[in-house]
C-alpha cells in the first residue's frame, strides 16, 4: 500500500531534469596533453582509499550569498564514494557502484544510479577521476586536459544533450594524485566550488 | 410383508429424494465465517472483517528470480503493464514511476491542505523565517540539485514534508527501474486484488492470471530462448489456495487408498459385491441426511463440515459390517433384530449423546460437525435396521466368518486366562502412567494458537516474511482501527489517533503509523489549514520580515505568494481528487466501508527491522489514557488465538458435559452402576493412553485432537457394548460372529483414519493419528477388561 508512495518520492527527484540516455562511448579526442594525462590517470588509480575534508560553495542566483557546507568525502576503490556533509545539516550520500544511498535523519532512501542519469555527472565525475577510471570518464564526457603532473586541470563536457541541459561543465583541478578544487558550473547559471583539503585521520 | 416391504423401501426413497432436494439447493460457504462465533463480539467481528476482506488479505507479493537482473526487470515491466489492464487487480506496483506526474501535481496542487506542518505559527514572519531557512538548508545537500526548481513556488518545503508523511516505510531498493530485494537477487512485484482473500476462487483465478502473464511478459521479453527467470509468489491468497488444494488433493487420495484397502479387506470378508455395495447404503443415506440437516438447521453449510463429516460418521461403516456378519446366524436377520440391534442402538445412542455435546459449540464448526454426526448416525442405523433387511435377495449369503472368530475367541480366551487379575492390575498401571505423563504435560498439553492447524509449511512462512522485509512492507498484523458513520467521522479519529500515537513513535517504541488521513485529511483539517493560510498582503508583509537575514530575494517568492492566494480560494480536497493518482490505492486501502459503517485502518511498523513486532500493550494503553472515541488496536494474530483458545476451552468443557451425558444415559438403559463402570473403563483407557502417547511424543493437542477423542468414545462404545453384551448374556457360540465383526470394523475403521495420519495437513494428521490408535486400543481393552470365564470352562 505504502508502497506506491515511492514512485511520487522519486518521481520528485527526478523532476528537476528529464532522464535521457548516456550516448555510447566516442572516444575523446585529447590530444596533446595526451600523455601527461596518462599519467595523473594512472597515478590516481593506484589509491586504494582516500578521506579528505571538503568545504563547499553553491552559488545560487535565487539566493544573494553563497550557500556553505562542509564535511568529509571518502573514496574507496574502485567504486564507492561517500559525501558525509556534517553541516548544516547533517547529511551522507553514499555510491556504490550503482547504488546510491541517501541518509538524512531516520530516513534511509536507496537509488539505482542507472535510474537517475541525471545524477551520473555529478557523481561520475569525481568518483571516475578518483579511480583513475580514463574510459569510464570518456564515457560521460569530453576531456580537455591543461597542466602538468603536477598540477593540473582537468575539465569535463558532457556528451549526452539531456545532461548537458543540466551540466555545462566541471572543472577538476589536481596536485599530482590529490584532487583540490572541484567546480560544477550548472546550465542555468548556477555553481558549486568544492575545495578538498586532505584530512589528518586519513 | 410384501406392503410393509415397499412401505419401508418407498419411503426411504422418499427420504433420500427430499435430502437430495435440500442438500442441492443449500448454500454452501468457503470462507472463515466458520470460525466467527455465532455470537462475535465487536472486536471479533472487526478482526474476522480484517483477516476476510481487510488489505492485508488482498496482497500479493510477487518475486521473479533466476537469470540476469536486467531480464527479470524487463519481464516486470511486462507482467505489470498486463495486470494493470486486469480488473481482477486494484493495484500493481513494480517500482515504475507510472502516475508519478499526476501523483505529483494532485501533491503539488493541494500541498497547503495535504502538508501537516500549515498551522497558526507557520505563515507568521517567525514560522516562515524557519521553515525557509531549512529549505534553504537543505540546498546545500546533495539532493539540494534537485530541489532547487521548486523553491520559488514551495520556499517553505511542504512538498518534501507530505512526501515524508507518504513514505513512512523503508522503500525497496530499485534497479533497472524496478524493485528488487536488498541483494539484488529477486525482482519484486506487489499486487493488490479486488476480491477479498477469502473468496478462494477469485484468488486461484487472480493467480493463475500472474502467471499468464509472467509467462507472456517472459515470451515477449526473451522470445527465442527458454528464459532463466522464475516466478514465486507468496501471500494470504497464496496460501489459502494452496491450503485448499493440499487438503483436496490429500483428502482424495487418502480417500481413495483408503476406500481400496477398506473395499479389498470386506470383500475379502463378505466374498460378495453386492454386500459390499448394500453396505455402503447406511453411510450414504446418513452422509446424505447429515448435510441436509445442517442445511436446514444453520440455513448454510460451512466447508470444513463437508470436508471433516464424512470421516466422523464413518461408525456407520460398521453398523452394516455388524449387521452382515452378526445375522449369518439367522434367516434375513431376524435373530440379529431381536438380540443385536439393541446393542447397535445403544452404541449408536452413545455416540449421539458425545456429538450432541458440539452443538451448543459457538464455534460454527463444531456445532455443524455435531448435528452432521447425529443426524447421520441416526439415519445410517435407520437404514441398516430397516432398510437393509427388507433389500437382501432371498438366499443371500456373506463368506463363513466363523473360523476366524473362534481364533480370535481362542487368543482372547487365552490370554485372559493366562493374564487372569493381572490384566486388570496391569490396566490400572497403564492408566496411571497415562495419567502421570499427562500430569507432566499438563502446561503444554493443549496448543491454544491456531496457526497449529495450518496447512502452510514453516518454510512457505519464511519465504513470505523474506519477501515482506524485501519490500519494507508493513506488518499488516497490529493496526489500530478506528470506526464511525461516516468517511469525515473516521478520517478525525484517524488524525487524533495518529497524534497520540507520535509520543510512541517519537519514543522510539514504534516506527511509523501509516494513516488513511495522509492521503486524505479531514475536511475539518483541511478547513483548518485554509484558515491559517493569509492574504497576499500579510503574507507579503511576514515574508519581508522572515527573508530580510535569509539572502533570498522577496521578489524570487512571488509565484508562493500567487499560490498561497490560490489555496486560499480552492475547495477542500475530496476522495474524488485522488482518482486516477496511485493514492487512491493507498487511501482506499486503508478505509473499509460497509453501508454506513466506516472503518479508517492505521498499519502500525514495528521499531526497526530487529523489532519488527509490535508492542501491542504499550499502545493499547495509550489508546486508553488518550480516550479516544472507537478506536482500538487489534492484534490479529493475539485475536485470533484468544478466539481459538476460547473455542479450545469451550470444547474441552463441552465434551466432558457429552461424556456425563454418556454416563447418564447408560446407567438408564443398563440400570447397574458397575456394569457402566466396565463398560467406559476400556473408553476411558484407550482416550488417556492415547493422548499420554501423543503428549510423551512431543505433539501438542489441539482441537481436532479433542473431536478425535469424541470419536473414539463413540466407536469404541460400540466394541465395549458388545463384549458387554455378550459376556452378561453368556452366548459363547454367538460371540465368535460378534468378535469377527468386530475385528473387522476396527480393522477398517484403522485403515481409514491411521491413512489420515500420513497426510501433510495437520488437522488430518490430528484426527488420524488420535482416531486410529484409540480406535485400536479401545477395542484391545475392551476385549480384555469384559472377559469373563466361558461357562463350559468355568462349570468344569
Amino acid at each position: 500500500m505504502k508502497l506506491r508512495v515511492l514512485g511520487v518520492c522519486v518521481s520528485l527527484l527526478a523532476c528537476a531534469a528529464a532522464p535521457g540516455a548516456t550516448s555510447p562511448g566516442a572516444a575523446a579526442d585529447a590530444a596533446g596533453a595526451a600523455d601527461a594525462l596518462d599519467e595523473v590517470m594512472h597515478s590516481l588509480a593506484q589509491r586504494r582509499h582516500g578521506q579528505v575534508s571538503f568545504v563547499e560553495q553553491q552559488f545560487l542566483h535565487m539566493l544573494k550569498r553563497p550557500l556553505e557546507s562542509y564535511g568529509e568525502l571518502i573514496y574507496d576503490a574502485p567504486s564507492r564514494l561517500e559525501k558525509r556533509t556534517i553541516e548544516p545539516r547533517p547529511e551522507t550520500l553514499v555510491v556504490d557502484g550503482e547504488v546510491v544511498t541517501v541518509q538524512r535523519g531516520r530516513r534511509n532512501h536507496v537509488l539505482d544510479l542507472k535510474a537517475y542519469p541525471q545524477l551520473l555527472p555529478f557523481i561520475e565525475s569525481i568518483r571516475a577521476t578518483l579511480a583513475g577510471d580514463r574510459a569510464a570518464l570518456e564515457r560521460l564526457f569530453r576531456l580537455e586536459f591543461a597542466g602538468s603532473e603536477m598540477r593540473w586541470t582537468l575539465v569535463l563536457r558532457p556528451l549526452d544533450a539531456q545532461l548537458a541541459k543540466t551540466v555545462a561543465e566541471i572543472r577538476i583541478d589536481g596536485l599530482r594524485d590529490e584532487l583540490s578544487r572541484v567546480e560544477i558550473r550548472q546550465s542555468d547559471g548556477d555553481r558549486s566550488l568544492m575545495t578538498l583539503r586532505a584530512h589528518s585521520g586519513r | 410383508m410384501n406392503t410393509r416391504r415397499s412401505w419401508i423401501i418407498s419411503s426411504w426413497l422418499v427420504g433420500i429424494a427430499a435430502a437430495l432436494w435440500v442438500v442441492t439447493h443449500a448454500h454452501y460457504i468457503n470462507d472463515l465465517s466458520a470460525f466467527l462465533p455465532a455470537k462475535p463480539t465487536h472486536l471479533q467481528k472487526l478482526m474476522v472483517d480484517q483477516l476476510r476482506d481487510g488489505p492485508a488479505s488482498r496482497l500479493l507479493l510477487i518475486a521473479l528470480q533466476g537469470g540476469d537482473s536486467e531480464t527479470r526487470a524487463r519481464v516486470s515491466r511486462n507482467m505489470a503493464r498486463r495486470l494493470r489492464d486486469d480488473a481482477a487487480f486494484s493495484s500493481v506496483e513494480n517500482g515504475e514511476a507510472l502516475t508519478a506526474s499526476r501523483d505529483r501535481d494532485f501533491l503539488f496542487t493541494h500541498r497547503y491542505l495535504l502538508s501537516d506542518a500549515v498551522d497558526a505559527r507557520h505563515f507568521t514572519a517567525a514560522g516562515l523565517k524557519d521553515a525557509i531557512a531549512e529549505t534553504i538548508e537543505s540546498l546545500a545537500s546533495p539532493a539540494g540539485l534537485l530541489l532547487k526548481s521548486l523553491v520559488p513556488r514551495d520556499p517553505t518545503g511542504e512538498m518534501l514534508r507530505i512526501i515524508d508523511q507518504l513514505s513512512r516505510t523503508r522503500s525497496p531498493r530499485t534497479q533497472h527501474g524496478v524493485w528488487v530485494s536488498a541483494d539484488g537477487a529477486r525482482t519484486l512485484l506487489v499486487a493488490q486484488t479486488a476480491a477479498p482473500g477469502s473468496d478462494t476462487d477469485a484468488q486461484e483465478r487472480d493467480l493463475q492470471a500472474i502467471r499468464g502473464a509472467f509467462g507472456a511478459g517472459v515470451a515477449e521479453t526473451e522470445p527465442s530462448s527458454s528464459s532463466a527467470v522464475q516466478l514465486k509468489m507468496s501471500g494470504p491468497g497464496v496460501f489459502a489456495v494452496a491450503a485448499r488444494a493440499k487438503i483436496k488433493r490429500a483428502a482424495m487420495r487418502l480417500s481413495a487408498i483408503s476406500g481400496i484397502l477398506v473395499v479389498a479387506v470386506l470383500l475379502a470378508v463378505y466374498r460378495s459385491p453386492l454386500a459390499l455395495g448394500l453396505g455402503l447404503l447406511p453411510v450414504a443415506t446418513g452422509a446424505l441426511a447429515g448435510i441436509a440437516a445442517v442445511a436446514l438447521g444453520f440455513g448454510a453449510v460451512h466447508g470444513i463440515t463437508l470436508g471433516f463429516g464424512i470421516t466422523l460418521i464413518g461408525e456407520s461403516v460398521d453398523y452394516s459390517i455388524y449387521f452382515f456378519i452378526q445375522s449369518l446366524q439367522g434367516p434375513s436377520g431376524d435373530a440379529w433384530r431381536r438380540r443385536l440391534w439393541p446393542t447397535v442402538r445403544l452404541g449408536m445412542l452413545t455416540s449421539v449423546c458425545g456429538f450432541a455435546s458440539l452443538l451448543p459449540s459457538g464455534f460454527p464448526g463444531l456445532a455443524q460437525l455435531g448435528l452432521y454426526s447425529i443426524t447421520g448416525l441416526i439415519a445410517a442405523a435407520m437404514v441398516t435396521r430397516f432398510v437393509l433387511p427388507e433389500l437382501l435377495p432371498p438366499g443371500f449369503r456373506i463368506g463363513d466368518v466363523s473360523g476366524f472368530g473362534l481364533r480370535i475367541v481362542r487368543v482372547r480366551d487365552a490370554i485372559c486366562r493366562y493374564g487372569g487379575l493381572g490384566l486388570r492390575y496391569a490396566a490400572c498401571a497403564v492408566a496411571v502412567v497415562a495419567m502421570l505423563v499427562l500430569y507432566r504435560h499438563h502446561d503444554t498439553l493443549w496448543n491454544r494458537e491456531l496457526s497449529r492447524l495450518s496447512p502452510v509449511s514453516p518454510e512457505d512462512l519464511r519465504y513470505d516474511s523474506t519477501l515482506r522485509s524485501d519490500l519494507g512492507a508493513a506488518n499488516v498484523l497490529d493496526v489500530v482501527i478506528v470506526e464511525g458513520a461516516g468517511l469525515e467521522e473516521v478520517l478525525r479519529g484517524a488524525e487524533r489517533a495518529q497524534a497520540a500515537l507520535q509520543t510512541l513513535v517519537d519514543a522510539g517504541i514504534i516506527g511509523d503509523v501509516d494513516s488513511p488521513a495522509n492521503y486524505l485529511p479531514s475536511l475539518a483539517a483541511q478547513e483548518a489549514r485554509r484558515g491559517v493560510l493569509p492574504d497576499a498582503r500579510t503574507l507579503r508583509d511576514n515574508l519581508k520580515v522572515a527573508v530580510a537575514d535569509l539572502g533570498l530575494g522577496l521578489e524570487q517568492l512571488t509565484p508562493f505568494v500567487e499560490d498561497v492566494a490560490a489555496a486560499r480560494e480552492a475547495p477542500p480536497v475530496t476522495p474524488d481528487d485522488l482518482r486516477g493518482t496511485s493514492l487512491a490505492a493507498g487511501f482506499n486501502a486503508l478505509i473499509l466501508h460497509q453501508a454506513d459503517h466506516w472503518s479508517a485502518l492505521l498499519p502500525l511498523h514495528g521499531a526497526d527491522g530487529a523489532t519488527p513486532d509490535v508492542d501491542v500493550a504499550r499502545v493499547a494503553a495509550l489508546l486508553a489514557a488518550a480516550k479516544l472515541p472507537n478506536t482500538q488496536i487489534l492484534d490479529l494474530k493475539l485475536e485470533t488465538d484468544a478466539l481459538y483458545a476460547g473455542y479450545l476451552q469451550e470444547a474441552i468443557r463441552l465434551s466432558l458435559c457429552g461424556f456425563v451425558l454418556i454416563v447418564l444415559l447408560l446407567l438408564a438403559a443398563l440400570r447397574e452402576t458397575r456394569r457402566v463402570a466396565r463398560l467406559l473403563a476400556p473408553l476411558g483407557l484407550a482416550v488417556l493412553t492415547v493422548a499420554a502417547g501423543l503428549a510423551a511424543a512431543g505433539q501438542q493437542l489441539t482441537i481436532l485432537h479433542l473431536v478425535g477423542m469424541l470419536l473414539i468414545v463413540a466407536v469404541g462404545s460400540n466394541y465395549a457394548l458388545f463384549f458387554d453384551g455378550a459376556a452378561a448374556a453368556q452366548r459363547a457360540p454367538n460371540s465368535a460372529l460378534i468378535l469377527a465383526s468386530l475385528v473387522i470394523a476396527n480393522i477398517s475403521t484403522v485403515i481409514g483414519f491411521g491413512l489420515l495420519s500420513f497426510s501433510q495437513v495437520p488437522v488430518l494428521v490430528a484426527l488420524g493419528t488420535t482416531v486410529a490408535p484409540g480406535a485400536f486400543l479401545a477395542l484391545v481393552f475392551s476385549a480384555l477388561l469384559t472377559w469373563r470365564a466361558p461357562p463350559a470352562t468355568a462349570d468344569a
